[in-house]
């Protein structure tokens, strides 16, 4: 047994024993997890799939309070990008959905590819994972969500994803009714893949949106099977199927995604595309220890005080015989 | 009610002192889950960089956890065959312990890759969990002013 199966053992022997945990493993227990193909050689960065985000998820957008609470100590600074709503060169809190454009020379000739960036909705994702009050969750279905009405705005979620995904609005969210001047800083954002779209069956606002059929959703195994293929027959290259351990985005170019990531503008708010390796397989590893330490130490406690006693007891009846 | 002062004193004892350093050592690791030490300047002291990182802090709590539930269940296995008898405080933090160590592998298991538990579950246990480690650490220092041990 590899260490990867003990750990799912483990896995299903302690979500069977948490009751009405509603556990399951990814596509082994009838749940099954979404993935989004994007077939880049088909994105003409029209822009129709930005604009569609905005209008699906316009209802979620905050509504910060003014004036905001003064926080302290002072170097804690305030992020407002309710007056710059129409920003969409980036990520905002106002906007899920960004497209970059990389220019390359293919051939002699110039090529644009236009990514659309998101939330790349990992398999094992660090920001639901880290959340230090399970504000930010992964879906049944794959997709990861942060609770607008939990998150304190601490943007340790931004902090451990590897691509700097959400994104912070001061002045809104639980953490002004607690203590605003000391702990939080307001509300973190990002594409929830329109949770309220696919509750109703339909597909994301973006998807749908796109006069190019850039996108596809499907099952993931389906979805990185089509990728796989679709790669293999256009001399395609491919990123985020094995990216952190496994998104459920897979993107498919017919330019090298490391020059596509020397070509794009990169910043807060505009994530890169290298390689990423899994952030969580360190955690993953020392899981199994943690689990093997309580019973490896009730079996020690047990030989010891079991021998101690045996011992006592001869002390005992040899002390008798005195 | 008086607790019997107990030949066990975890303070007075090394083994008692390792183990107050090894549960402080997991809260503040535990409380570092929190993005409070980078904000607090705790992260701008001279050689305390590395409490600014998340992935760190978590990697060091999993591994303090393996220690803190090794010697739980060395405990646990020892009274089993002793069966000495809990006093009150002692009994609350053993079932502090317990709870401590059910949820934190609760969320231990649900940061593996193949494993989903709900949403709801996952909040539930993050808040169980960091209620627990406070009434530990309360517990914790209610024994250690009164001098009572975990037995009698």
């Amino acid at each position: 047994m590899n260490r990867r199966s003990f750990l799912k053992t483990l896995a299903l022997a302690g979500t069977l024993a948490v009751p009405g945990a509603g556990a399951a493993r990814a596509e082994t227990g009838g749940r099954v997890e979404l993935a989004t193909l994007l077939d880049l050689s088909r994105c003409v960065g029209c822009g129709e799939c930005v604009a569609a985000c905005r209008d699906a998820n316009a209802a979620k957008f905050p509504e910060p309070e003014r004036p905001f609470p003064k926080m302290y100590p002072a170097r804690v600074r305030a992020e407002d990008w309710s007056a710059r709503r129409d920003e969409d060169g980036r990520l905002t809190p106002y906007n899920w959905l960004t497209i970059q454009t990389a220019v390359v020379e293919r051939d002699g000739r110039e090529l644009e590819v236009h990514i659309p960036r998101r939330c790349m909705h990992c398999v094992n994702p660090p920001c639901a994972n880290l959340c230090p009050w399970g504000a930010a969750y992964k879906r049944a279905d794959g997709a990861v969500r942060i609770n607008d009405a939990i998150c304190l705005g601490g943007a340790k979620c931004r902090d451990v994803c590897p691509w700097g995904i959400p994104q912070r609005q001061t002045g809104v969210g639980l953490y002004l009714d607690l203590l605003p001047a000391l702990a939080g800083n307001g509300v973190m954002y990002k594409c929830d893949r329109c949770h309220q779209r696919l509750d109703a069956g339909q597909q994301p606002a973006c998807s749908e949106a796109c006069p190019m059929q850039v996108q596809a959703s499907g099952p993931r195994e389906e979805m990185a099977a089509r990728a796989r293929k679709l790669a293999a027959e256009t001399g395609g290259h491919l990123y985020g199927l094995e990216e952190n351990g496994g998104t459920n985005t897979f993107y498919v170019s017919p330019v090298p995604f490391e020059e596509l990531d020397r070509a794009v503008a990169q910043g807060p708010g505009r994530p890169h595309l290298r390689p990423v390796a899994d952030v969580m397989a360190r955690d993953e590893a020392f899981t199994a220890a943690v689990f093997g330490a309580p019973l490896a130490g009730l079996a020690a406690g047990l030989l010891t005080a079991a021998r101690g006693l045996a011992r006592s007891g001869r002390g005992a009846g040899e002390g008798g015989h005195d | 009610m008086t607790e019997p002062r107990a030949a066990l004193r975890p303070a007075r004892r090394p083994r008692g002192r390792l183990w107050i350093a090894l549960c402080l050592a997991l809260g503040f690791t535990g409380a570092g889950q929190m993005p409070i030490f980078k904000r607090y300047y705790l992260a701008d002291l001279p050689g305390m960089g590395w409490t600014a990182d998340y992935l760190l802090l978590h990697t060091l709590h999993l591994a303090l956890a393996t220690v803190f539930l090794v010697w739980a269940g060395a405990a646990l296995g020892a009274w089993l065959v002793r069966r000495e008898a809990l006093t009150a405080l002692g009994g609350w933090r053993a079932a502090a312990v317990a709870a401590l160590a059910l949820t934190g592998l609760a969320r231990a298991l649900k940061n593996l890759p193949d494993v989903w538990l709900a949403p709801g579950v996952v909040m539930a246990v993050d808040w169980a969990h960091l209620a627990l480690a406070l009434a530990f650490g309360a517990l914790g220092l209610a024994a250690l002013v009164r001098g009572t041990g975990y037995v009698r």
